[in-house]
C-alpha cells in the first residue's frame, strides 16, 4: 500500500498540545453557535456530516483504505433509527443505539467481505456493496421506497431533554459530535492507531513484524462504520426523515469530497471539509445540477493541485500536525 | 419459454455492454494504473454523440458507430494529456477520485441541458424487424448488438494478445522503463491506450442508444455494476473480462426470469460469493 498522506510527523507532545488547543477552540466556538444567531439547522447538519467524514477519514487517512460506500452506514443507521422511533416508538437514546448497532453489524458483515482485497479493489467492492444495499432498501417495505420515512418524532431524550427545541437538539448533536470526534482521536493515537498507520505505510512489513493486519483493518473498518452510523442516527433527529438519498453512491462521493477538501489523514480536515461542502450546497441550492458540476470541479482541482486539503496545507505551512 | 429466451437475449445484450466496458477498464488499468470512474460518463457521451450526429447533422447510425468512438476517444486523449498523466506515481486512489470528479462534471453538464429523461434514438432501417427462429422471435438489432460486440471484444483481444503492438503494450505494462530503453514511446502508448479504452466505452454507448434511451445518467449506475464485474473477473486477463462480462449478463437475464426481485442485485451478490471463495477474482492475479 502506498502513501495517502505525504507528511507523517511523529506524534510529539507539542503536536498533541497543538491539537488539544485547536480542539478546545473548536468546541467553544461550536458551543457558542446558538447565541450567535447562525441558523442552527445548518450547523447541526454540518456537524453530522463532519462526524461522518471523520469516521471515513479514520479508515482512509490512517488505515489507507478508501471506502467508496460509506453512505451505506449513514443510510442504514438512519433507516433503522427512524423505524425504531416512529414505528416501535422507542425513546431517542434507544433509537440512536439501535441505529448505531445496525451500522456496526453491517460493518462486521461488509468488512469481512471487502477487507479481502486492497487498494483500488477495496474501493470498488465497497461501492458495489453500497449499491447492493441501495437496491435492497429500494425494495423492502419498511423504508417506504422512494418516499422514505418521514415525520419522525424527535421525542424526549432520557425523558427530560426535549429534542423538538432546536437549542436542546443542537447541544445533543454537538455532544454526540464531540464524543465521536474524541473517540476517533483517541483511536488514532493509541497503539491500535500506530499499527494501523504502519499497515498503511507498509503492510508486508507489518505482517513480518507479527501483526495480524487483517484483524486490524477489519476492526478499523467496523469502528469507522459504527461511528458513521452514529452520525446517521443523529442526522435523523435533525432532518426528521430517512430517505434513499442517504444510501446513494452520490452521498458516498460527497463524504469522500468533504474529507479530500479538508485534508485526508488530518485530524480536523474532515470537519472543515464538511462545513465547506455543506455551506456550498446551501448557497448554491438554486443552481440545480450545476452543484454536481462544481463538486466535480472541486474533486479535479483538489486531486491535481491541492492534495493535502485545506487543513493539510495549513499544517504543512506551519509545520504542525493538525 | 418465450419469456425465458427473451430475458436470455436481454442478458446477452447487457453482457455485451459489461464486456465492452470491463475490457476498456482492464486495458486502462493495465497501462495507467487508474480505475477509470469516468467510464460510465464516456459511455453516455458515446450515445449522446450518436444522438447529436443524427439530430443536428443528419448523420446516421453507421457513421455514428465510427465517429462517436473516435470523437470520445479524442476527448479521452485530451483528458489523459491534461490531467491523468500527472497522477503517475501517486496512489491509485487519486486516479479514482480524479475520474470520479470528471464523471460528475460530464454528467452534471449533460443533465443541465437534457434533464434526466431519455431521448429516443431510432433503430437504423437496415436492422429493423426480426426473424422467427422457431423457438423465439429475434429482433435483428438485438442480435446485431450481441454479435458485433463479440467481434469487437475478440478483435481487441487479438490486438493485445497476438500482435506486435499488443506485445509492446503488455511489455510496457510489466516494465515501462525497460520498454522505453528499447526506443518505444511509452507515454504515447499510454495515451493511445486510454483513447482505445474510452473509445470502446463510447462504442458500447452507440450500440445501446437504440435499445436503452439516451440519458445523461445512463452510465452512472451501469459503471458500478461493471466494477462488480471487474472484481469478479479480475483485471489480469483480457479474455477473462470478456467471458465474465457476457456470463454475468446472462446470469442477470436468467434471474430476471426466475426471480425478478433480485435482478438488480444478483451481480453484487455474486461478487460477495466470489470474494468469499476466491478473493483474487476468477481469473485472479493479485493487483
Amino acid at each position: 500500500m502506498t502513501v495517502v498522506t505525504d507528511d507523517t510527523l511523529p506524534m510529539t507532545p507539542r503536536a498533541m498540545r497543538d491539537e488539544m488547543i485547536v480542539f478546545g477552540v473548536m468546541a467553544v466556538l461550536l458551543a457558542l453557535v446558538p447565541l450567535s444567531g447562525i441558523y442552527p439547522f445548518f450547523v447541526m447538519q454540518a456537524l453530522c456530516f463532519a462526524l461522518l467524514a471523520c469516521a471515513f477519514n479514520l479508515l482512509v487517512g490512517y488505515g489507507g483504505l478508501l471506502s467508496f460506500g460509506h453512505a451505506m452506514f449513514l443510510g442504514t443507521a438512519g433507516y433503522v433509527s427512524a423505524h425504531a422511533l416512529k414505528v416501535w416508538g422507542l425513546p431517542p437514546e434507544l433509537g440512536i443505539l439501535v441505529g448505531t448497532a445496525a451500522a456496526a453489524a453491517l460493518g462486521v458483515v461488509t468488512g469481512y467481505v471487502s477487507i479481502r482485497r486492497q487498494g483500488i479493489y477495496f474501493s470498488m467492492i465497497t461501492l458495489a456493496l453500497s449499491q447492493l444495499l441501495y437496491f435492497i432498501y429500494l425494495q423492502v417495505p419498511f423504508t417506504h421506497g422512494e418516499d422514505g420515512i418521514q415525520g419522525i418524532p424527535q421525542g424526549h431524550m432520557f425523558g427530560f431533554l426535549d429534542l423538538s427545541k432546536s437549542t436542546v437538539l443542537y447541544y445533543v448533536v454537538l455532544g454526540g459530535f464531540l464524543g465521536g470526534f474524541l473517540l476517533i482521536y483517541r483511536s488514532i493515537n493509541s497503539p491500535f492507531g500506530e499499527v494501523l498507520k504502519s499497515i498503511r505505510e507498509n503492510e508486508q512489513r507489518a505482517i513480518s513484524l507479527g501483526y495480524k493486519t487483517e484483524q486490524y483493518k477489519l476492526l478499523a473498518y467496523i469502528l469507522s462504520g459504527t461511528l458513521a452510523g452514529f452520525a446517521g442516527s443523529l442526522k435523523v433527529f435533525v432532518a426528521q426523515n430517512a430517505s434513499l438519498t442517504d444510501v446513494h453512491w452520490s452521498m458516498s462521493g460527497e463524504i469522500v469530497l468533504m474529507t479530500l477538501v479538508g485534508g485526508l489523514g488530518t485530524v480536523f480536515g474532515p470537519v472543515v471539509g464538511a462545513f465547506v461542502i455543506i455551506a456550498m450546497q446551501q448557497y448554491l441550492a438554486g443552481f440545480g445540477q450545476w452543484v454536481t458540476v462544481i463538486q466535480g470541479v472541486i474533486f479535479v482541482t483538489c486531486v491535481l493541485t491541492f492534495r493535502r486539503g485545506i487543513v493539510g496545507e495549513i499544517a504543512h505551512y506551519f509545520r504542525r500536525s493538525l | 419459454m418465450q419469456a425465458l429466451y427473451a430475458q436470455l437475449l436481454v442478458g446477452l445484450i447487457n453482457g455485451s455492454f459489461y464486456a465492452l466496458l470491463s475490457l476498456g477498464l482492464a486495458v486502462i488499468f493495465g497501462m495507467l494504473n487508474i480505475i477509470n470512474f469516468a467510464h460510465g460518463a464516456l459511455y453516455m457521451m458515446g450515445a449522446f454523440c450518436a444522438y447529436f450526429l443524427l439530430t443536428y447533422g443528419g448523420i446516421g447510425y453507421w457513421w455514428a458507430l465510427i465517429i462517436a468512438p473516435i470523437a470520445v476517444g479524442i476527448f479521452g486523449i485530451i483528458l489523459e494529456r491534461t490531467m491523468l498523466q500527472w497522477l503517475s506515481g501517486l496512489d491509485h486512489v487519486y486516479g479514482l477520485l480524479l475520474t470520479f470528479g470528471i464523471a460528475l462534471i460530464v454528467q452534471g453538464i449533460f443533465q443541465n441541458y437534457f434533464g434526466s429523461s431519455g431521448l429516443p434514438y431510432s433503430i437504423p432501417d437496415e436492422l429493423r424487424g426480426g426473424v422467427n427462429l422457431g423457438f423465439m422471435f429475434l429482433p435483428i438489432y438485438r442480435g446485431w448488438v450481441v454479435i458485433f460486440s463479440l467481434v469487437v471484444c475478440l478483435a481487441t483481444w487479438y490486438l493485445i494478445e497476438r500482435t506486435r503492438l499488443g506485445a509492446n503494450l503488455r511489455a510496457a505494462t510489466e516494465n515501462p522503463t525497460l520498454v522505453r530503453a528499447f526506443g518505444i514511446n511509452v507515454p504515447r502508448m499510454i495515451t493511445l491506450t486510454y483513447g482505445l479504452g474510452v473509445g470502446l466505452a463510447a462504442l458500447a454507448g452507440v450500440l445501446s442508444a437504440p435499445i436503452n434511451q439516451v440519458r445523461p445518467l445512463m452510465g452512472a449506475d451501469l459503471i458500478i455494476v461493471v466494477f462488480a464485474v471487474v472484481v469478479i473477473g479480475g483485471m489480469g486477463s483480457i479474455m477473462g473480462s470478456i467471458i465474465t462480462g457476457f456470463t454475468l449478463g446472462v446470469v442477470e437475464g436468467l434471474t430476471k426470469y426466475f426471480y425478478p426481485e433480485a435482478s438488480n442485485t444478483v451481480v453484487f451478490v455474486l461478487m460477495v460469493l466470489v470474494l468469499l471463495v476466491k478473493p483474487t477474482g476468477l481469473t485472479g492475479r493479485t493487483a
